[in-house]
C-alpha cells in the first residue's frame, strides 16, 4: 500500500540530539506508514527511538536539543494535500496539531494541566480548532467525556485532574485527543502507566473509537500482548532503526528478524512451550553507536555470524513486509 | 474551610502574643531613659522620677508588660511620650505615605519582574536571558539609598520632573502627594524586582518541561498561550509568595528610602521613636507592622487556593 493513499508515511527519518557528550542519533532512517483507519503498532524496547519518532511527527522534539536531520514525514491532509511535516512552518503545523493529528501520552497523572478543569482543557482545543464559542465548546467537552464513558460528564467537566484516578485521567486525555475528530491518533504507550484491568478498558475504548471514527492510529508500545490485541500491522524498532515490518499475523506467526523472535519469546504464553522456560533478550541494549559497521543487534544476537558484524545491513524491503537482517532467509530455512 | 480559618485565627493570636513579648522586652533592653531624654541635661532627679511615675515607668517591668498587654488586647496602643498624642493617631498620620509607597513599589516590582522573568525563562540561555539576568543581578546589589540619590539628582534636580523630597503640604491634593512617591516607588520597585525576576524565571523553567506543557503544545496552541496560560498558571505559587513577601517587607517601612526622600512614613516614625526611647510608639508601630505582615501571609494563603486548586484549607 505504498503510495499516496497513506495517511502518514514516514520516510528515512533521522533525528539528532545534542547532548553534553556530543551529538547522538536516536532515530536513523526510520520508514513506516499508517493507512486511514488502520492501527499500526510501533514496537521496541526503551531507547529504541519509538517515542522520539512520534514526537518528531508532532514536531514536539525537545528544543533546542533535538531536531529532525533527515527524511520526510508525509501527512495526507483532509484537504487532500500531502504535506511534509518536517518542512512545514510551525504556525501551519500548529493548525494540524490537535485537529488532524492528535496525541495521547504515557503519563495520565502528569499530562493534564493541574490548575485547569478538565472541561476547560478540552474546550480550549475545541474553541481553537472548531471555532466554537465558550458555551458550545464546553458542551462539546461534556459530549466527549460521555463518549469515553466517563459517568456524570455534566458534573465532571468542572473537576480538576487531581480529583480523578489515573484511568479516568487517561480517558480525559483520549477525549481531549478525539475532541476535534483527528484523522490520525498517535498513542505513546497510553496504557503503560495503568493497572491491567484499566489497561484493557482503555484499549477497548481506543479500539472502539478508532472503528467508529475511522482514524488511523500509530500505537507505540513495548507490550506485544497489547499489539496482538489492537494492531493491524507492526513495525519493530531496535536501536533507532526499523528492523521488521509486517502484518500482525505475519509478525506473530513467522517473525523474520532474530530480535522480533526474541521479543516474542518473552511473551509468557510462548515461553511456556519452550524447554528453557521464559526467555529474555540477552544483555542490555547497547547505546546507539552510530556509524558502526554491521548490524546493530549483532552484539546481542544469538545467531550472529561474522558477516553480521562487518557487512552493510539494509532494510530488505518487500511490499508490506520488510526485515533488516542479512541472514533471515538462512535462519528461517 | 471555616474550621481551618478559625484555627488560623487562633494561631495568629499566639503569634501576635509572641511578637508583643519580643517587642516589649527587646525595646527595654536598649539602655536609656525616655524621661531623662525628654527633660534634657538640666533636669533634676526629682523631675525625672516624677515623669517616670506619670508614664508608669517606675513600676516593675513585668507589671508594665501586663498593663501594656491589657491595653493592647483592648485595642489601645497607648500614648506617645514625646508626640503628645495617642500612638494609634501617630501611626495613622504616618501610614499613608508608607502604604502607598509599599503598594506602588510592589506593583512596579511585579510589573517589571514577572514579565522579565517570563522572557528570561522562555529564551533561556539566549542573549535576552543573559541581559535580563545580568540586570537583575545588578538591581539586587544596588544600594537603594545610592540609587535614590542618583534618581533625585537626575529626575528631580536636573530635569525637574518630580519633587526632590518630602510628601507635600499636609493639605495638598492627593494627586500632588502621589507625585512625591514616584521616585521612591521606582527605586524600591527596581531593587525589589530582582528577586521577583529570579523566582519567576526559576519557577517557570521548572514547569516548562512538565508533561502538561507538552500536551498543551500537542493541542496546537500558540506558544504564547502555552507559556502564559499553561506554564505560568502552574508557576504561580512561588511567584505569589515572593511578591507577598516583598509587600510585607515594604509595609514595615523602607527606612532607608523614606529617609533619603524625606518621606514621613512608618519607618521614619520608628527610627525617631527609637532614638528618643519613645517606648509606646516603638511598641505600637511594631505591633501594627507585625499584624499587617501576618495578615498579608493569611491573604497569600487564600490566594494560593485560587492559584492552585489542589491547595485547600
Amino acid at each position: 500500500m505504498m503510495g499516496n493513499q497513506h495517511l502518514l508515511a514516514i520516510k528515512d527519518l533521522e533525528v539528532r540530539f545534542r547532548t553534553e557528550d556530543g551529538e547522538v542519533t536516536p532515530v536513523r532512517g526510520v520508514t513506516l506508514s499508517v493507512g486511514a483507519g488502520e492501527t499500526v503498532a510501533l514496537v521496541g524496547e526503551s531507547g529504541s527511538g519509538k517515542s522520539v519518532t512520534s514526537l518528531a511527527t508532532m514536531g514536539l522534539l525537545p528544543r533546542p536539543a533535538g531536531r529532525v536531520s533527515g527524511g520526510q514525514i508525509l501527512f495526507h491532509r483532509r484537504s487532500g494535500e500531502i504535506t511534509d511535516l518536517v518542512t512545514l512552518p510551525l504556525p501551519e503545523l500548529r493548525k494540524l496539531r490537535g485537529s488532524e493529528i492528535a496525541m495521547i501520552f504515557q503519563e495520565p497523572m502528569t499530562s493534564l494541566n493541574p490548575v485547569m478543569t478538565v472541561g476547560e482543557q478540552i474546550a480550549e482545543s475545541v474553541r481553537l480548532h472548531m471555532g466554537l464559542g465558550h458555551g458550545a465548546a464546553l458542551r462539546r467537552a461534556e459530549e466527549m467525556l460521555g463518549l469515553v464513558e466517563i459517568p456524570n460528564a455534566r458534573h465532571r467537566i468542572h473537576e480538576y485532574p487531581h480529583q480523578m484516578s489515573g484511568g479516568m485521567r487517561q480517558r480525559v486525555m483520549i477525549a481531549l485527543a478525539m475532541s476535534c475528530n483527528p484523522s490520525l491518533l498517535i498513542a505513546d504507550e497510553p496504557t503503560t502507566a495503568l493497572d491491567v484491568t484499566i489497561q484493557a478498558q482503555i484499549l477497548a475504548l481506543i479500539g472502539r473509537l478508532q472503528r467508529d471514527l475511522g482514524m488511523g492510529v500509530l500505537f507505540i508500545t513495548h507490550n506485544l500482548g497489547v499489539v496482538a490485541e489492537i494492531a493491524d500491522r507492526v513495525t519493530v524498532m531496535y536501536a533507532g532503526q526499523v528492523v521488521e515490518t509486517g502484518s500482525v499475523r505475519e509478525i506473530f506467526r513467522a517473525p523474520r528478524h532474530p530480535y522480533t523472535s526474541a521479543l516474542l519469546n518473552c511473551l509468557p504464553a510462548r515461553a511456556r512451550h519452550r524447554e528453557d522456560g521464559r526467555r529474555v533478550v540477552q544483555s542490555i541494549p547497547g547505546s546507539v553507536e552510530f556509524g558502526k559497521e554491521g548490524c546493530s543487534f549483532a552484539p546481542r544476537c544469538t545467531l550472529a555470524a561474522d558477516i553480521c558484524r562487518t557487512g552493510a545491513v539494509t532494510l530488505d524491503d518487500e511490499t508490506e513486509r520488510s526485515v533488516r537482517c542479512l541472514r533471515w532467509r538462512e535462519i528461517l530455512a | 474551610m471555616w474550621l481551618k480559618l478559625g484555627q488560623r485565627l487562633v494561631s495568629l493570636t499566639i503569634v501576635m502574643f509572641l511578637v508583643a513579648t519580643m517587642v516589649f522586652f527587646l525595646t527595654r533592653l536598649a539602655p536609656g531613659d525616655p524621661a531623662a531624654l525628654m527633660l534634657g541635661d538640666q533636669a533634676t532627679a526629682e523631675d525625672i522620677a516624677q515623669l517616670r511615675q506619670v508614664y508608669g515607668l517606675d513600676k516593675p517591668i513585668l507589671i508594665q508588660f501586663v498593663l501594656w498587654l491589657k491595653e493592647v488586647a483592648s485595642g489601645n496602643l497607648g500614648h506617645s511620650i514625646f508626640l503628645q498624642r495617642p500612638v494609634i493617631q501617630a501611626i495613622a498620620e504616618r501610614a499613608e505615605p508608607t502604604f502607598f509607597l509599599a503598594l506602588f513599589s510592589v506593583a512596579i516590582a511585579a510589573l517589571v519582574g514577572i514579565p522579565a522573568g517570563i522572557v528570561s525563562a522562555v529564551w533561556r540561555g539566549r542573549l535576552v536571558d543573559q541581559i535580563v539576568s545580568g540586570l537583575a543581578m545588578l538591581a539586587a546589589n544596588i544600594p537603594s539609598f545610592w540609587l535614590g540619590l542618583i534618581f533625585i539628582q537626575l529626575f528631580a534636580v536636573r530635569l525637574g520632573w518630580f519633587p526632590v523630597a518630602g510628601y507635600g503640604e499636609p493639605g495638598a491634593p492627593f494627586v500632588e502627594r502621589l507625585t512625591h512617591l514616584a521616585l521612591p516607588a521606582t527605586v524600591l520597585g527596581i531593587v525589589n524586582s530582582a528577586l521577583i525576576v529570579r523566582f519567576t524565571r526559576a519557577s517557570l523553567l521548572d514547569v516548562l518541561s512538565d508533561d502538561y506543557v507538552r500536551t498543551a503544545r500537542s493541542k496546537g496552541l500558540s506558544e504564547a498561550r502555552v507559556v502564559l496560560r499553561h506554564a505560568f498558571g502552574n508557576a504561580l505559587v512561588p511567584i505569589v509568595t515572593v511578591v507577598a513577601l516583598t509587600a510585607a517587607l515594604l509595609v514595615g517601612g523602607a527606612i532607608v528610602t523614606e529617609t533619603v526622600f524625606g518621606l514621613p512614613g512608618i519607618g521614619n516614625l520608628v527610627v525617631s521613636a527609637v532614638l528618643r526611647r519613645d517606648y509606646p510608639v516603638i511598641q505600637g508601630a511594631l505591633m501594627v507592622v507585625a499584624a499587617v505582615y501576618v495578615l498579608i501571609n493569611l491573604l497569600t494563603d487564600i490566594i494560593y487556593t485560587f492559584a492552585d486548586p489542589r491547595v485547600r484549607y
